[in-house]
């Protein structure tokens, strides 16, 4: 079975929006707030050049381009409370959790094999389960051989931070130029409620000693990494009654050490996950609480807004996962790296990306003539390249945007049941999306029946499948204006 | 004297096999074993047994 992507040939595709004068104003985006969106000409180019092909680095990038995990560092050297090392499990989607563990050898042969089969594959990651720093020799081992067969792969990790220090020379040798720290304290007695011990020179400290050696090895790596270039991104895990309130606190750390993106991520607590926090009944943030918090971290460090915690062995782009089709059963006993595919959709993706940013362009000018002071919430049904190319009944996701005064921004996504399973439609999944897309104003797909058109419009929330194949921004403007401007503008499609 | 891992409780993570001074743990089939030939209990090495102190799963490397 062929499993939905992007084809190439959906991308190359002729783009089909008004092509009006372009109004391109610099700077038109709120560059600032939504700092992982950010293009080229509002960034340095050095660093434009490190993340434009990071899904996770870049909102922009995450349109068009997949990450693999592969678990090949199991082993670790904290507890957290919010993990259970005995957890694995091919149905649940979340960090820390993977079907199978690999063999440095194992995930050479599974690297090879996806990047022949996902053209959009950019970057291999190392993100548990355990520590990729800690489990140095397999991890280091993997880089080796993944670089040497598929040279222009990223390289990035994810770490607790306590082994980090002690490798950094390292990981600046091998090229690894994105590293993800899970920072959730900067004061140790906050951290002593979230890690029981931590194991470290040849002992287990527990308490506040242990939180403060964390403490102090986290800051001491993000600044090694930081005096060396490397991109940082720091995921903090937020925690209701325990560091909500303080990772405030951590954001402003964390900047002034030169964090590049700050994720504030759900605490994901289900007592059937085993974790300590699942088991003692402490609850993860609503979804209302964790923007609320982010809102309030603007202006500290950049914030990324579309992280997905994926499976720590995700395979695709974020919001899908492929992992599947990628088990070791499935893998060929030999593989042959063929750059073709990735070559191919590289230029393609080079042609469109540009494409797009012009679009956009014009869509905030759009949205900045309306002069209007309201916002507009819109949910938009993709399988990336920043078009709006999925069916309504298919989507697993929606991606959501706002159009104010300040730009067209991305804020989020929300999952959901998918409606439409081979060809029939399930009235109670529809529901389901119903109440996921609550104050939602319009949601904009490919391809929607009449039925499920008239049950959200019942609800309130118009939907309307005459943007589809646009670009998302080019849509959103042109509703914009329709909406709010003084003039209302034809459907471009 | 020596220490053994639990094997219904072990997640197969490594960190014993790579923190064990003696060289006395190797993956076995399904699972990690302690020789107990070469385990020393860490004794003049180190304060704690090593594999005990970075096993993520309580009680499961304990005295044999």
């Amino acid at each position: 079975m062929s499993a939905p992507m992007i084809s190439l040939q959906g991308l190359s595709g002729t783009t089909v929006f008004d092509q009006s004068p372009a109004r391109a104003k610099s700077g038109g985006c709120a560059s600032s707030s939504c700092g992982s969106s950010a293009k080229p000409h509002e960034m340095d180019s050095a660093v434009w050049e490190k993340i434009k092909d990071h899904p996770c680095f870049s909102e922009e990038a995450h349109h068009y381009f997949a990450r693999m995990h592969v678990a090949v560092a199991p082993a670790c050297n904290i507890q957290c409370n919010y993990c259970n090392r005995k957890y694995d499990c091919a149905n649940e989607s979340r960090p820390g959790v993977v079907s199978e563990r690999l063999t440095p050898d194992q995930a050479l042969r599974k690297a090879i094999e996806v990047a022949n089969q996902v053209p959009q594959l950019s970057v291999l990651g190392i993100a548990g389960p355990g520590d990729a720093c800690y489990d140095w020799k397999n991890t280091k081992a993997t880089f080796e051989r993944v670089a040497k067969e598929i040279a222009d792969i990223k390289l990035c990790i994810s770490t607790n931070g306590l082994a980090l220090p002690d490798r950094v020379a390292e990981l600046a040798e091998m090229n690894v130029d994105h590293v993800t720290i899970t920072i959730n304290m900067v004061d140790p007695r906050i951290g002593a409620e979230i890690y029981p011990w931590i194991f470290y020179e040849n002992r287990r400290y527990t308490g506040v000693e242990a939180a403060t050696i964390l403490h102090e090895r986290q800051m001491s790596g993000l600044e090694m990494l930081t005096a060396r270039g490397i991109l940082t991104k720091i995921n903090s895990v937020m925690i209701p009654g325990v560091n909500d309130e303080h990772l405030i606190e951590v954001n402003k750390w964390v900047k002034e050490r030169g964090a590049f993106l700050h994720n504030v991520m759900p605490l994901i607590s289900d007592p059937a996950h085993g974790t300590h926090y699942g088991l003692s009944g402490q609850r993860g943030p609503k979804a209302m609480e964790l923007k609320a918090l982010q809102d309030r971290l603007e202006g500290g460090a950049k914030l990324m807004r579309h992280c997905r915690q994926c499976r720590a062995d995700a395979v695709g782009l974020l919001g899908e996962d492929r992992g599947k089709e990628f088990t070791l059963d499935r893998l060929p006993d030999k593989v042959t790296y063929d750059a073709s595919k990735r070559e191919t959709y590289r230029a393609v993706v080079a042609r469109e990306r540009g494409d797009r940013m012009a679009a956009k362009s014009e869509a905030l000018g759009m949205v900045k003539t309306a002069g209007s002071g309201k916002s507009l919430l819109v949910a938009v049904a993709t399988k990336g390249g920043g078009r709006i190319n999925e069916h309504f009944g298919h989507a697993k996701e929606f991606q959501i945007y706002e159009a104010s005064p300040k730009g067209i921004g991305f804020v989020g996504h929300r999952k959901v049941e998918q409606y439409c399973l081979g060809g029939r439609a399930e009235d109670k999944s529809l529901d389901g999306v119903i109440s996921t897309l609550e104050g939602v104003d319009i949601v904009l797909c490919a391809r929607i029946g009449n039925s499920p058109e008239d049950r959200l419009k019942e609800s309130g929330i118009r939907a309307t499948d005459a943007y589809g194949y646009d670009y998302i921004e080019t849509a959103i403007g042109a509703l914009y204006a329709a909406e709010f401007g003084s003039e209302p503008l034809a459907a471009t499609a | 004297m020596a220490f053994k891992i639990i094997a219904s409780q072990c997640t197969q993570c490594g960190a014993c096999e790579f923190e064990c001074p003696s060289g006395a743990i190797k993956f076995k089939g399904e699972t990690y074993v302690i020789d107990p030939k070469k385990c020393t209990e860490c004794e003049g090495t180190f304060e704690t047994q090593q594999c005990a102190s970075v096993c993520p799963v309580s009680k499961t490397c304990v005295p044999a």
